[in-house]
């Protein structure tokens, strides 16, 4: 046996015996917390449990040395940043105490309660937490797979996507039809594919004025549509044009031989296809075990723990969040409320009944950004919406507000980062 | 055998040594997505930590009545009653 599985065993039968003890003398002095996934929502908690109790020995396993954000990524496909002003480094997440492990993690034995990494160790945990954002459902869309993505980007995980599409929009020629396709629910970022829209719009007028963006939608209605859609028709008129559901818009399948994507009413073939397929969360929650037959995962809206595997925890896009949206603001929010409970149930004592808050900004164009936000809390057991509070930033609202919401949306993002890799 | 005392071995081990003095009442920890408690991040969001709690109190409550003017604020004030509001800019005010 592994001497700390035996000095465990050992730990838990002396406390058994002493009911009144919780602590045996000879217990693992600190309890070990083991993180995986480094972005918005793993940061966070793995920097939020040293915050709250320094004794817990947090490790955070992270596959890559660099994150990339998607927040903002749309500004990067349309031109008006740098890819580099997406990347953050863990340098501060360790300097807080976190151990930080470039690795990925490739099984989860919950009864053991250890986690297995690519490189063959093995780490122990007393709880885990699982952030591994989304994966994309190779299998769902005909002709859309791991090769099609080298042709037709989704650019869905930031980073080497977001480079590919923001390249083949640059050296699409003037006059070029670029096609989106837009899943159906539930998927990240749910206003997304519309700032992307907007930007790519943006692009166009500003740079390829006789070029055109068609959006294939599988859905009928979206996120803060008609703030999107009366800027469109103000901002972008003659460049982006929106098919929803009923109009014919889901795509059936795709041919990356030909950049085609197929609906039920026709092919549009395209000089640049933008392919926004169906996810799912993180392979690791499967392996784990978290999923349900959605692919996302359900969980307890007090301690973010698995309803189907005690000791896990999951935040972020990968958990089925009742109404609030995935997003960074809502990992970020999860991951404080997540790591407040674990020490709690850590400590033996009940968690409270928690608050969460998400806003989604959105730029349509440089100076011109909107908004939705809202407070949730768990009503029997799901989490939901608190009626009168949220919503989204005025249909009219004058040209000042979208100017300064642009402004408080860059903000938010450094805000936001420099919170979490900060 | 294995299974049931893993389980067993994570229920009953507890470190209750390792709570931190005071919780955070429920939404304080979400503020700070928008103001920002690091420095180092350039924000036209005006700093609310470490702030007189009566302040935050009366400022939060001139959003939910819509007697302050702002972009999001109104929509988040009325997401917290008056008492949750006092504990969180109680909370607030204790940090930096
Ligand atoms: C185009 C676009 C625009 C967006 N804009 C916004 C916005 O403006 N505002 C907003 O709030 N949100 C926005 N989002 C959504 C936001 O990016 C996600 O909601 C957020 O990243 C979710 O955080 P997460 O921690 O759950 O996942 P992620 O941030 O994706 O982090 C998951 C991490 O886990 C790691 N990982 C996964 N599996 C393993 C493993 N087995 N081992 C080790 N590491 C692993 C990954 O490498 C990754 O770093 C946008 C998304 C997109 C695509
Ligand atoms: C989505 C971003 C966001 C979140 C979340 C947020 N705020 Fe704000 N807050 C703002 C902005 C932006 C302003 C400026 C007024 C406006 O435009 O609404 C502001 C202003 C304020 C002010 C007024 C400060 C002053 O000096 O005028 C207070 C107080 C405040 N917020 C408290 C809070 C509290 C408490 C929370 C958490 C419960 C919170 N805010 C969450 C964005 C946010």
């Amino acid at each position: 046996m592994h001497p700390t599985r035996r000095k465990f065993l050992l730990a838990g039968a002396a406390s058994a015996a002493a009911v009144a003890l919780p602590l045996p003398a000879f217990a693992q002095s600190a309890p070990r917390v083991v993180v995986v996934g480094g972005g918005f929502a793993g940061a966070t908690v793995a920097r939020a449990l040293k915050k709250l109790a320094p004794k817990i020995q947090v490790t955070l396993v992270e596959s890559s040395a660099t994150f990339t954000a998607c927040p903002f990524s749309n500004g990067v496909i349309g031109g008006l940043r740098e890819l580099s002003a997406q990347q953050f480094g863990y340098d501060k997440v360790r300097a807080d105490g976190v151990t930080v492990a470039i690795q990925t993690a490739t099984r989860v034995d919950p009864q053991a309660r250890t986690v297995g990494l690519a490189d063959g160790a093995t780490l122990n945990y007393d709880r885990l937490v699982l952030a591994p954002g989304i994966d994309i459902r190779w299998d769902a869309l005909p002709g859309y797979n791991e090769a099609a993505a080298e042709k037709m980007p989704h650019a869905w995980r930031a980073g080497a996507q977001t480079a590919l599409l923001r390249r083949q929009l640059e050296s699409m020629e003037d006059g070029g039809l670029m096609v989106m396709s837009a899943p159906a629910n539930p998927f990240r970022c749910p206003p997304g594919p519309y700032e992307r829209a907007s930007l790519i719009g943006y692009y166009f007028k500003t740079k390829k004025p006789k070029s055109k963006l068609l959006v294939l939608d599988s859905k009928d209605a979206f996120s803060k549509q008609r703030l999107f859609q009366n800027a469109w028709k103000e901002l972008y008129p003659n460049h982006i044009e929106w098919v929803s559901l009923s109009s014919g818009g889901k795509v059936t399948s795709v041919d990356p031989a030909t950049n085609t994507l197929t609906t039920d009413f026709g092919k549009h073939e395209a000089k640049v296809a933008n392919v926004i397929p169906p996810q799912k969360a993180g392979r690791i929650a499967e392996i784990a075990g978290v999923t349900n037959q959605t692919g996302w995962c359900p969980i307890d809206p007090v301690t973010f723990e698995s309803r189907q595997v005690p000791g896990i925890h999951v935040v972020g896009d990968a958990t089925i969040a009742g109404g609030m949206p995935k997003s960074a603001f809502t990992a970020n929010s999860q991951a404080k409320v997540c790591a407040e409970a674990i020490v709690k149930l850590l400590a033996g004592q009940t968690p409270q009944q928690p608050k969460l808050i998400n806003t989604c900004y959105s730029l349509v164009a440089p100076d011109y950004g909107i908004e939705v936000a809202g407070v949730y809390h768990p009503v029997n057991g799901v989490i939901t919406e608190i009626p009168g509070s949220g919503g989204t930033t005025a249909l009219d609202a004058p040209k000042d507000v979208r100017t300064t919401e642009a402004a408080y949306a860059e903000a938010w993002f450094r805000t936001i980062t420099s919170e979490v890799f900060g | 055998m294995k299974a049931a005392s893993g389980i067993l071995v994570a229920a009953l081990v507890l470190w209750p040594g390792i709570l931190p003095a005071a919780d955070a009442p429920p939404g304080a920890t979400s503020c700070s997505g928008c103001h920002a408690t690091n420095a180092a991040a350039e924000t036209p969001v005006p700093k609310i930590h470490g702030r007189n709690a009566d302040e935050t109190v009366a400022l939060m409550a001139q959003f939910r009545s819509g007697s302050k003017p702002g972009t999001i604020m109104g929509r988040v004030a009325k997401g917290f009653t008056e008492d949750e509001t006092r504990a969180i800019a109680a909370w607030l005010a204790s940090q930096r």
